[in-house]
């Protein structure tokens, strides 16, 4: 068979996931430690579970409309508007889909047209690119650095943009620095915005992850409303990874369109993931909280431990996600990685898997025990002696 | 501040004031007086070890007696209940709302070790009326953590997105 002919170019042209090559590697090493995982080492709150299993119990194992149930996007809408005061109606602008990813699919989807440019700072999120790539779209990436915090500065954005820029993603706090934006910061870039006529697709999945400073939407900013569209999700704050549950809040118009899509390709997310995310919402707050705790004492921990052994590390404000240089070390981000991984038997994700940006720089995720922290710091810091 | 040492020590009484003035972001020497002042008041009363006894070889026997006391005037349940902790095969001792007014765990080599101690020793105290024991058959949580057979293993992917 020839394959090249069979499948799409569309899809060969899709670069293989550093990410997923990196996994290939630890695969089948021994006794390692993995600062690797982007996702919380929590399982779900029982009561979530409890809620989720209760209605399997009662039957409800059907379709549920579209959009997902209608009471469950009364409740993310009530989450929005006192968490950001912003106001979106259940009935047409709030999308329950199949995890964030689903959601950011769907908008490429609706907005892109042949060509369109999609602004994408960077380091970011491995999937933006390659979704923007099979949207039909063209990313152009931004790049920030380690000086400015990982903040997206207004200059750069500005030097980004072409007459067929279109959409600009932000994702904050982001993943993988931990980097956060306040309110000034979007401010700034909210102007541009403006003047440019972008629409802005943000991603506030690590949102209710922000240990120091505010979480500001950025679709609460003046005039950003109308050009914005929520994503959040259960996943992170929740520790609900595998219910593969999230959702999309904007203008009635721009829902529609991704509805189109979403109502051939998914029909609805599954009922059983809705009910849990009803639950989470309605009661989930406790528990959240109680990670959310965890989660920063780790922070500090982790932060404290990789500067001491000559990592510099910024202070990551939101998310789970550690970003040290290891310029000084010498090697590349893969070289550092792989030989953490066989020298000292702890997994962290090369730095530019996530954009060219990130090299120089490795990903270390706190979403892990204490322990296995602590652990994990020892190991690496007779790593680093050897090197520096 | 007190209560996030606190919680903090209750759940793994090994952290050094050093890590938990990482985890806190408090000096440590901070750390130190707190948890020295929190000991000296007694609200640190102890450090210890949660242990499943079932998993090992030494046969130990629990048991929960529900303990009705007469109040006497000028008796109060306290000093009923002092002459009840102050044996050493009683672990615990509570006083409950409800049908019945002391509860007091018993540890013991035996049921029968368990049994004569009731009899002989604790349904005997003056102003106990009555007593009625249960023994524990198998311990699933405790104190927050819940007893399995093996550490739960880490199901995520070594690596992800
Ligand atoms: C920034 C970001 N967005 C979206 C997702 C996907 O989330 P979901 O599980 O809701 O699809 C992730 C998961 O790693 C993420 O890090």
């Amino acid at each position: 068979m020839n394959w090249e002919q069979i499948i799409s170019p569309r899809i060969q042209d899709v670069p293989p996931s550093g990410i997923r090559k990196f996994f290939d590697m630890v695969s089948g090493v021994d006794d390692v430690i993995s600062l690797g995982v982007g996702e919380p080492d929590f399982v779900t709150p029982w009561h979530i579970n409890e809620a989720s299993i209760y209605s399997l119990e009662q039957g409800s194992t059907m379709y549920t409309s579209n959009y997902g149930l209608l009471s469950l996007r009364e409740e993310i809408a009530k989450f929005l508007y006192s968490k950001h005061e912003l106001t979106y109606n259940p009935e047409n602008e709030v999308l329950v889909t199949v995890g964030v990813s689903e959601a950011l699919d769907l908008a490429l989807r609706a907005l892109l047209s042949e060509g369109d440019e999609l602004l994408l700072p960077e380091p970011c999120y491995v999937s933006y690119e390659p979704s923007t790539v099979l949207a039909g779209g063209k990313v152009v990436r931004v790049k920030t650095s380690a000086q400015d915090n990982f903040k997206l500065r207004a200059d750069d954005l500005k030097k980004a943009i072409t007459d067929r820029s279109k959409v600009l993603v932000l994702c904050y706090p982001n993943n993988p620095t931990g980097a956060t934006m306040d309110r000034e910061d979007l401010l700034e870039i909210s102007q541009i915005v403006e003047e440019n006529d972008l629409i802005v697709l943000s991603d506030e999945i690590y949102g209710q992850l922000t240990y120091e400073g505010e979480y500001v939407s950025f679709a609460s900013l003046p005039g950003m409303r109308k050009r914005t569209i929520v994503f959040n999700g259960f996943s992170k704050a929740y520790a609900m990874t595998g219910w593969r549950i999230g959702y999309a809040a904007a203008p009635k118009p721009i829902i529609n369109a991704m509805m189109k899509i979403h109502q051939y390709t998914m029909l609805c997310a599954p009922i059983m993931s809705q009910k849990a995310a009803l639950e989470a919402l309605v009661n989930g707050d406790r528990e959240r909280k109680k990670m959310f705790k965890a989660y920063n004492q780790r922070r500090r921990v982790i932060v404290q431990g990789l500067n001491d052994m000559g990592l510099d590390c910024f202070e990551p404000k939101g998310a789970f996600y550690a970003f040290p240089s290891i310029k000084k070390t010498g090697l590349s981000s893969e070289e550092f990685a792989q030989r953490l991984l066989e020298e000292a038997g702890v997994v962290v994700i090369p730095g530019n898997v996530f954009g060219e940006s990130g090299e120089g720089f490795i990903r270390c995720s706190y979403a892990s025990s204490l322990e296995n922290i602590t652990e994990a710091l020892a190991r690496m810091k007779s790593f680093v002696k050897k090197l520096v | 501040m007190n209560d996030d040492i606190l919680e903090l020590l209750e759940s793994n009484s090994r952290l050094s004031p050093d890590k938990i003035s990482t985890m806190l972001d408090i000096p440590q020497e901070k750390v130190e007086k707190v948890i020295k002042v929190l000991e000296e008041e007694n609200v640190i009363v102890k450090y210890c070890t949660l242990i499943d006894w079932d998993k090992t070889e030494r046969d130990i026997v629990y048991a929960l007696i529900d303990v009705k006391v007469t109040p006497e005037r000028g008796v109060g349940f306290d000093a009923v209940a002092k002459r009840i902790y102050k044996f050493s095969e009683v672990s615990s001792v509570f006083l409950m709302s409800g049908g019945y007014d002391l509860s007091v765990k018993i540890e013991g080599r035996s049921m029968r070790e368990v049994a004569l101690f009731v009899a002989e020793k604790l349904a005997t105290i003056e102003h106990v009326q009555s007593t009625a024991t249960h023994f524990i058959l198998k311990t699933y949580k405790k104190d927050g953590i819940i007893f399995k057979k093996d550490k739960k293993l880490d199901e995520r992917l070594v690596v992800s997105p």
